[in-house]
């Protein structure tokens, strides 16, 4: 079974000028369970949704510690996404060894998207079948990049990548304008509700998800269990006070719904004329 | 014949030389923190062992927007360090992401140069002075040829430890101005040219705060060597001659 | 008449004394902060302790391009132990890391004195003694560096460790209290600096016990 002639390896192009292999690595991607990232001036929160592979497994790890001031959620492949992890982890600790100094995050990111870059070009390689949202602070203030297979790069307000993600963004689109200047609890907070978007109907548990957060004066951490289902306790009973006037929220949904519808539509004409590389 | 051939197993490497002595050597290198900075001086002599060979070498290098380098001993490895230097700062802007190298970074950068060649048994012969302002946050350091590294309020290289720093450690303060920083640079150059024989009197003064870098242009000092410890300085001192 | 130049050595003594004494629940580590060359004083303020991990630290005397070297080492270890462990590294763990570090350049050897101290897994104080390629042992105190020739004695006499050859073995640590001890190193680091030129200015004394880790720092001679 094959879907065309021309993605039988990495480097041969399509007439249309697209490589196929890397768009596979792509929708490895989106094939993943969702991870989310969102900042403020000072913040940045990384959250993701634990799926088990099976009844009687745990899940996978996918968020990781880079360094202090650096820390990765991951959509795609775990195994690529632990690799590259631990690139960015030497490469952290090196650049401290030679400078004493924390390594820039949008260096970092670059160089990490060339090493994607190289896999797109060479006959005997495979791109990374993994997407990293890179949360870094450094003396340019708080940043979150977009890592792609394609080794492509994007700095956001805030994202979310893998299944279901569009619900997720969809929320966060409708509410990045204050993330700037929102406090860090409340980062959190928005983070949980993007990714009980991406769960359609089922409930937002702690067990069900990680979230991490670093900023000023707070080294990269993942918060803990009881924590996180702390502040998901404190939201839910909210939320049901508020549920009466519950109708924006469902106004908001459709809302939602015709985005998502948008935006497949332009997914599928893109798909006619150039290579949709751009995510 | 036969007693070449191990050496050309050896390969490229047993042919190449090392530095073990210097050539050509600046003297040295006296650095204070003031108000708004850091001051740096030194003279503009180049010695072929005792012979006065240079009088203009400058010793004194801006690096990147935030340091300033001065170096003593072998002139060509400074400026080899240089190149290196020019190297590191242009990779450093090509990143063109507004972050830069600040003084913190450059001096550990040196110090690892340093420390890895004399790991190699192949030392860059200099002790370097590396001062600088970054975001308001003044930097003084330096590193001898061995890969030796402190910071301080005030360092020399060279003879300045003898000689300038005793005069800093009495001196020096938080808060010197410019013109009071700069008097008690030339206080010790001046020590220094009477006492250090390889010093000469050709100064440069650079200085460098949050605005940037000033190297001063080329000056002397006014000498007296009329002093009479000057006319007989065995004097007094019981047990010369 | 023979060629006259400068001639140079890879290595330097930047000379300073390190003690550390562990007790029941604490660890006292302390060292001299001056650094010199010969007779030369570098600066007066330069920290010989590094701690690399929470309850562990190290003093160092010696070489300070080594120290400082093998200083970042072991930082960079501690660093990837952490990511791949997801913990701190404990004390003894920390004392054998250090001594495969330093026998690796048996050849080329860091020329560096140490002592690392901390507590335990069970809480209780630790120290570790080296020397140079790496061979070291656990005590209830030591000393490293160039005042240490006056400072050991000193600390055997008042503080008596049992015979490592008592069977069944004896703990080694001693049976002061925490503020004794930080006593006993104050007066140990006053006499050394009488007559140890490379020891003086200032002496920093870290204390590690349940609380966590506390540093002080008092005067000590300056010339």
């Amino acid at each position: 079974m094959f879907r065309n002639q021309y993605d039988t390896d990495v480097t041969t192009w399509s007439p249309a000028g697209r490589l196929f292999q890397v768009e596979y690595a792509m929708e490895a991607v989106k094939q993943g369970s969702a991870a989310i990232g969102l900042r403020s001036k000072t913040h940045v929160v990384l959250g993701c949704v634990n799926k088990a592979n099976s009844e009687l497994s745990s899940h996978q790890k996918k968020i990781f510690k880079v360094d202090d001031h650096i820390g990765v959620a991951i959509a795609g492949l775990t195994a690529d996404g632990r690799v590259l992890s631990r690139y960015m982890r030497n490469e952290c600790i090196n650049y401290s060894f030679t400078y004493e100094a924390q390594l820039p995050v949008g260096r970092l990111v670059v160089q990490l998207a060339d090493k994607a870059q190289v896999c797109t070009q060479r006959s005997w390689k495979r791109p990374y079948g993994v997407g990293l949202l890179v949360g870094g602070l450094d003396e340019s203030g708080a940043h979150l990049y977009y890592n792609c297979p394609s080794g492509n790069y994007f700095e956001y307000q805030a994202f979310a990548i893998g299944s279901r993600s569009q619900a997720a963004k969809t929320y966060l689109e409708r509410k990045f304008e204050n993330f700037a200047d929102s406090s860090r609890d409340d980062l959190v907070k928005d983070a949980l509700m993007a990714i009980r978007e991406t769960l359609q109907g089922e409930t937002l548990t702690s067990s069900i998800c990680t979230v991490a957060v670093l900023g000023v004066g707070e080294p990269f951490h993942i918060l803990d269990q009881a924590t996180v289902k702390q502040i998901i306790d404190g939201f839910e009973i909210a939320g049901e006070q508020e549920d009466p006037a519950g109708e924006p929220d469902a106004a908001a949904g459709q809302e939602a719904a015709a985005e998502q519808g948008a935006a497949a539509d332009q997914g599928g004409s893109t798909d006619q004329v150039v290579a949709p590389m751009d995510i | 014949m036969a007693s070449k051939q191990p050496d050309a197993l050896l390969g490229p490497e047993s042919d190449s030389q090392r530095t073990q002595y210097p050539y050509v050597t600046g003297t040295s290198v006296v650095a204070i923190k003031y108000k708004d900075g850091i001051l740096m001086a030194s003279d503009m002599g180049g010695s072929y062992g005792s012979t006065l060979r240079y009088k203009s070498v400058e010793r004194i290098k801006p690096i990147g927007k935030h340091s300033l380098l001065g170096a003593s001993g072998e002139i060509s490895d400074f400026q080899e360090i240089l190149r290196y230097l020019d190297e590191l700062i242009l990779y450093d802007n090509m990143w063109d992401d507004g972050n830069s190298l600040g003084p913190k970074e450059v001096h550990n950068y040196l110090t690892r140069i340093m420390y890895n060649r004399r790991n190699k048994f192949n030392p860059l012969w200099n002790s370097l002075v590396l001062g600088g302002v970054k975001n308001g946050q003044k930097y003084l350091g330096t590193v001898s040829m061995i890969g030796v590294n402190f910071e301080d309020n005030h360092v020399a290289s060279g003879f300045g430890n003898h000689l300038a720093r005793p005069i800093l450690r009495q001196e020096w303060h938080e808060n010197l101005s410019f013109e009071d920083g700069v008097r008690l640079l030339e206080k010790c150059m001046l020590v220094l040219l009477y006492r250090d024989r390889s010093a000469i009197n050709k100064f440069q003064i650079a200085k460098i705060t949050d605005e940037g870098v000033t190297i001063h242009q080329p000056y002397s000092l006014k000498t007296n060597w009329e002093f009479s410890a000057f006319q007989n300085p065995s004097q007094g001192a019981v047990g010369t001659w | 008449m023979a060629k006259q130049h400068a001639n140079w050595s890879p290595y330097d003594n930047n000379g300073g004394s390190c003690v550390a004494i562990a007790g029941a629940d604490y660890c006292v580590i302390a060292a001299d902060t001056r650094m010199s060359t010969g007779y030369n004083i570098l600066t007066r303020d330069y920290s010989k302790i590094c701690k690399l991990a929470d309850k562990c630290v190290m003093a160092s005397s010696g070489f300070q391009a080594d120290v400082k070297a093998l200083q970042k080492h072991l930082g960079a270890r501690h660093l990837i132990y952490q990511h791949q462990h997801n913990k701190q590294m404990s004390c003894p763990a920390m004392a054998q890391l250090l001594s495969n570090t330093l026998y690796y350049k048996r050849f080329f050897p860091y020329y560096s004195f140490n002592v690392l101290g901390g507590l335990d897994n069970e809480g209780k104080g630790c120290v570790f003694t080296y020397d140079a390629v790496g061979s070291y042992e656990k005590v209830g105190y030591s000393s490293q560096g160039s005042g240490s020739t006056l400072i050991m004695p000193f600390l055997d006499n008042q503080l008596k460790s049992p015979s490592p050859l008592l069977l069944p073995a004896q703990d080694a640590v001693t049976p002061l209290a925490e503020d004794e001890a930080v006593d006993l190193v104050k007066t140990v680091f006053a006499s050394a600096s009488e007559r140890d030129i490379y020891t003086g200015d200032k002496l920093e004394i870290v204390v590690i016990n349940a609380d966590g880790l506390r540093r002080e720092y008092i005067d000590l001679r300056k010339d």
